[in-house]
Order: C-alpha cells, then sequence, then structure tokens
C-alpha cells in the first residue's frame, strides 16, 4: 500500500459526496472556459492587429467618411511605406440575422494583411475583374460557395441589387485571425456611386496605413493628423491594436462582468470542496488521531489531506477540461452565425481553469488541515463517531 | 534473580488541563518505575487518571510537570517530530475501539505503521503477514474491518500493535468494548505477547478479571499512586 492508495480510498469513501463536488469543479470549469472563450472571442481582433499598423479615420467618428485624396498625401508622411483604405459596405447576404464583415478595399489592401492567404492565382483572378471577391474559408464553408459561384446582396449603406464573383478564397494563417471576411474591389462601389448618388463618391471609411518602424508609430500618427488639421476632415490616427480596442470598449462593463462571473464561478466552487474537506476531516478527527499516534507526522497529514482535496480538484477539472471542447464546439454551432468568427478553446484558457481548480484544491484543503493539525492526539482519540 | 532495568521511569511527574480559567490537577507527583518485561494492569475509577498516565508514557502526551523516561528516552525532552518517531519505532498502541481504518483491509490496517520505515513491499507483507499469524488472522488479511467480529478487530488492532516490533506495547481498556469470550481472547493474546514475545505491556482496565493477567497491578485514585 501507498499514501496515494490511501488518499484514493479516503475518495471512495463516501461516493456520492465524491462525485457530486466533482461534477460540480467540471461544471464550474466548463463555465468558466466557455466564459473566457467569449472575453477572448471578443478580444481576437486585437489580438490579431499588426503591430505596425495605423488606422486613419475621420476625427468626429467612424462612420464619417474621409477623401480618397488623402492617401497620395498620407503616402508621403516619412516612415510610411504602404496606404491601403477600405469602406464598411454593411448589406444583407441571404438572411440578415447571419453577419460577416463586408469590406470594399483598395487592390492592395492584402498586401498590407499578409495574414489573410490568398493563393497567387486566385489573387490574379480577384484582380481582373471589378465585381470579384474574396471570401474567408469559414464563409465558404458556411454557405457552400466555391470559386465562380454568384454572391446576390441587397445594399443597405449601398442602396440596391450587388451581385459578386467569388473568385479566390483566403485561408487565415492562423486560429486567430476571423475566416469569415469577405472582400471586394473598393472600385466596384465607388463606380456605382458615381453614377447614382456622385456626392458619396471618392470616399473611403478609413485608411490603414503600413510603417516601417513600430517606433515611428506616434510621430507617423502625429505627422497625419496634422496634415489634416483644421480641415472639413480631420483624421484621428491610432494604431490598430487602439483602434480595435475602441470598439471593445463599447462591450467593455459586459466583458467586465463576465470575467467577474468566471472567476465568481471559481470563487463558489471553492467553497463547495471547502465544505467536502470540512467534512471529511471533521469525520475523521479520531483516524488522524490514530495516524499521529503511529508516528505520522505534520507532513504525512498534509499530504493525505490536501492530497484528497487536489484529488478531487483535479479529477473534475481534468473531466471539465474534456467536456469544455465539446462544450465550446456546441455552443459556438449554437450561437447566431458570425457572432464571433474565431470562437476556439484556447490553451491559455485551459491553462488557467486547470491552474484555478488546483489553486481551489489547495485553498479547500487549508482549512481542514489546520483543524487536523491543531487537534492533539488526546483529544483527537476522545473524538466519538 | 537479578532485578530487570526500568524500561519507563517517572520521577515527580505531574499533569493538569487548562479548562477556560480553570487549571484542573489530573496526577499529582507521581513517581515509580516499570521493568523491562513487565505485565503491568493499572486500575481506578473513572477520572483518576489512568489514560492520562499510559498516554504520557506513550508520549502521545506531555507532563505538566517532573521527568518521564522510556526505553531511554526522555521523552518530554523530545520534539513533537522527533516524539512521533520515537513512538513509532517504540510504542505500539491497543485502543479500546480498536480505531482501524475502515476503508483499509486487515493487511493494509497492520501495514500502516511500516509505510513510515524503509523496509521494501516485500519485506512489509512478510512482517505483516507474521504479525496477522501471531493472532490468527491470517486467513482474514483482506477482511474489511465492517467485515470482522469485535474480537477480530481488536485481534487485528494488536497486530499493528506489534508489527514495528516495539519495546513496549500499551493498552487502554482494550477488552472494554468486547464480550466475556473475545474479552478472554484478547487477554490470552496479551499475555502470550508479554511471555513468549517478552514485551513489556501497560494495560489500563476496569476490569477485575483482565488486571488478573497483570504481573502487577497499580491503583490510581484522584491522580495520585496507591
Amino acid at each position: 500500500m501507498h499514501i496515494a492508495k490511501l488518499i484514493l480510498k479516503n475518495m471512495m469513501r463516501h461516493k456520492l459526496r465524491t462525485s457530486l463536488t466533482v461534477i460540480g469543479i467540471a461544471i464550474a470549469v466548463i463555465s468558466f472556459s466557455l466564459l473566457q472563450t467569449v472575453v477572448t472571442a471578443w478580444h481576437a481582433g486585437v489580438e490579431s492587429s499588426g503591430a505596425d499598423r495605423l488606422v486613419s479615420r475621420h476625427a468626429v467618428s467612424f462612420i464619417f467618411p474621409l477623401p480618397l485624396a488623402y492617401k497620395e498625401k498620407i503616402s508621403h508622411v516619412p516612415g510610411v511605406t504602404d496606404v491601403c483604405y477600405a469602406n464598411w459596405f454593411g448589406g444583407v447576404y441571404i438572411d440578415k440575422n447571419q453577419f460577416f464583415a463586408r469590406l470594399a478595399v483598395s487592390d492592395n489592401y492584402l498586401d498590407i494583411y499578409p495574414e489573410f492567404v490568398v493563393p497567387p492565382d486566385q489573387m490574379a483572378a480577384y484582380r481582373r475583374e471589378r465585381n470579384a471577391c474574396i471570401i474567408g474559408s469559414q464563409l465558404a464553408e458556411r454557405y457552400h460557395l466555391k470559386l465562380g459561384d454568384l454572391m446576390q446582396m441587397d445594399g443597405d449603406i449601398y442602396p440596391g441589387q450587388w451581385e459578386f464573383v467569388v473568385r479566390g478564397i483566403y485561408s487565415p494563417r492562423d486560429k486567430t485571425i476571423d475566416p469569415s471576411n469577405f472582400f471586394f474591389h473598393w472600385e466596384y462601389v465607388d463606380e456605382r456611386m458615381k453614377q447614382e448618388t456622385p456626392d458619396r463618391a471618392g470616399y473611403v471609411g478609413w485608411y490603414m496605413i503600413k510603417t516601417r518602424d513600430i517606433a515611428e508609430n506616434a510621430a507617423i500618427s502625429k505627422s497625419v493628423d496634422d496634415l489634416f488639421a483644421n480641415s472639413p476632415a480631420e483624421t484621428k490616427t491610432e494604431t490598430e491594436r487602439a483602434f480595435q480596442q475602441s470598439f471593445l470598449a463599447q462591450a467593455g462593463a459586459i466583458l467586465t462582468a463576465m470575467n467577474i462571473i468566471s472567476f465568481v464561478i471559481i470563487g463558489i466552487i471553492m467553497l463547495v470542496l471547502g465544505n467536502t474537506m470540512i467534512m471529511a476531516a471533521r469525520e475523521r478527527v479520531r483516524e488522524y488521531a490514530v495516524f499521529k499516534t503511529l508516528g505520522f507526522s505534520a507532513f504525512h497529514l498534509t499530504g493525505l489531506i490536501a492530497g484528497e482535496s487536489l484529488a478531487i480538484a483535479a479529477l473534475g477539472s481534468g473531466i471539465g477540461i474534456l467536456i469544455s471542447f465539446p462544450a465550446t464546439a456546441g455552443f459556438a454551432v449554437m450561437m447566431p452565425k458570425g457572432w464571433f468568427p474565431i470562437f476556439n478553446l484556447e490553451i491559455p484558457t485551459l491553462l488557467l481553469a486547470a491552474a484555478a481548480a488546483i489553486s481551489v484544491g489547495l485553498a479547500a484543503a487549508v482549512f481542514p488541515l489546520q483543524r487536523s493539525l491543531r487537534t492533539t492526539i488526546v483529544d483527537g482519540l476522545r473524538q466519538i463517531g | 534473580m537479578a532485578t530487570a532495568s526500568p524500561i519507563v521511569s517517572l520521577n515527580n511527574v505531574s499533569k493538569s488541563y487548562k479548562r477556560d480559567s480553570n487549571v484542573i490537577p489530573v496526577l499529582k507527583n507521581i513517581s515509580f518505575e516499570i521493568p523491562e518485561g513487565e505485565f503491568l494492569g493499572l486500575m481506578g475509577p473513572s477520572g483518576s487518571g489512568k489514560t492520562t498516565l499510559l498516554n504520557l508514557i506513550a508520549g502521545i502526551d506531555r507532563p505538566s510537570a517532573g521527568s518521564l523516561t522510556v526505553c531511554g528516552r526522555e521523552v518530554s525532552a523530545l520534539s513533537e517530530t522527533e516524539l512521533a518517531r520515537w513512538r513509532s519505532n517504540t510504542v505500539g498502541f491497543v485502543f479500546q475501539f480498536y480505531n482501524l481504518l475502515p476503508v483499509l483491509t486487515a493487511f493494509e490496517n497492520v501495514e500502516l505503521p511500516l509505510l513510515l520505515t524503509k523496509l521494501s513491499k516485500k519485506e512489509r507483507r512478510e512482517h505483516v503477514e507474521l504479525s496477522l499469524k501471531v493472532v490468527g488472522l491470517e486467513d482474514r488479511m483482506h477482511h474489511y474491518p465492517k467485515q470482522l467480529s469485535g474480537g477480530q478487530e481488536q485481534r487485528v488492532a494488536i497486530a499493528r500493535a506489534i508489527v514495528t516490533d516495539p519495546s513496549l506495547i500499551v493498552a487502554d481498556e482494550p477488552t472494554g468494548d468486547l464480550d466475556k469470550v473475545s474479552a478472554e481472547e484478547i487477554l490470552r493474546l496479551i499475555g502470550r505477547l508479554n511471555t513468549e514475545y517478552r514485551k513489556t505491556i501497560i494495560m489500563v482496565t476496569h476490569d477485575p478479571r483482565a488486571a488478573e493477567r497483570a504481573h502487577k497491578v497499580r491503583h490510581l485514585d484522584k491522580g495520585e499512586l496507591s
């Protein structure tokens, strides 16, 4: 026999109690993982933003456009290596509840975004055709689209019927990159605007600026904004990360609440496990006294009590982590399409969940351990029950 | 016949407990010696301090005053860790309510003290089997306590007490929870440990028939030896 076997036997002494505690921990770990995955998904855009990219938008609001003429001026700012632009197109494809980003972009847009990997032949085909589009692999899978297929959209920001031909399907470079974007030629929109609403032609939503050295980002931002100071369309230039974070700020309170709730769940389960361990220790006061009588030291008792608590926590978190994978996948399926294009159970989330469970296991052992170590052998042997 | 050297020596040992602001004296200036190989019975009314005296000798409690030497060690001078190690090597314990771990088999209960030694698994098995054989339970080694009678449980407890081959065995009312037949078996077994295996036995008992087995009986009353 070994101490580990004794821990196992003690765990199995009250099978129902141990099982309920393990299930409770597993549910807590699943909930924690799901909540943290949602928080991570919200932050995905921020995490994938490039350090060497700046975003220049209208100083008043993102919804106001900037003149196309700014591109040339921005490109001459020292430290700027490339400039591209994009418009938020909006529109409805098949079902208005199925969201994905639709962007009218300049021809060099995907040069600045190497994380969207497009095969060269597809890129060449895209560039040849005015109403061509490039879609993400997830979008292709979701709508069963293939190269050459037509996509018809109802415009809202840019009213009317719009028709696109799929000429490219990009693959995200890694799991943090959104695989559900829709890119098409900015000129396609602009040409139609020239015909239908000329005063909307020649405007872009925002500029993306690629910089030579990230150490120059602040200076470049200032230089760009200074260029258009006191003009009818002043700019606000910031890093792509800050730009993405400004979107997150709108949901900041919700994300903070989700973060807090996920840790509250861990706190609750600590109380559950702590209660289980306290009950176990109270029932075994006499046994611990016998252990001490036989020569077992405080070190051994610590191993027995903390070991049992840790074993329950580890079992619960192990089961929870295993179930978290299908639970996250199921959650992703149940959510409206496009809410979270990147919804992956990340390794750091799992490590955090496991670390939290192990911490709970240790913390739950503290009180019963303290009690059993403080109880003298004589008092322990007097205990009835 | 030469007098055996004392295995236990108490010199003006006193013990008192503090309950709130009250100090309750339990043992008062006890001085006596127990020679090696002795079978001593400790008798006295409830609250006379028998179990307290046994606990002091066994090193599971400390005297408030006086000196106590057991098996050549000044017990009251040992730290908690040293005392725990000393107990595991020197003293075997038999309790009134057996105090076996319900989740362990008879074999595993007896093996428990050996987990603190450096013996190999094979050596531990040999020791345990021998101990269970001494108490006549080699055929019940894989039974759990709840599958054994009270007498059998106490025999397992005795096997656990002797498995490390201690010099001293302390027994606190070992027949207090047993019927007459089982009690007789246990007393016979304890007697054999003394005569055949030369163990020094100190047994606290209320039962005059149990005390008859002892070579010598000391009486405690209100914390004083008579």
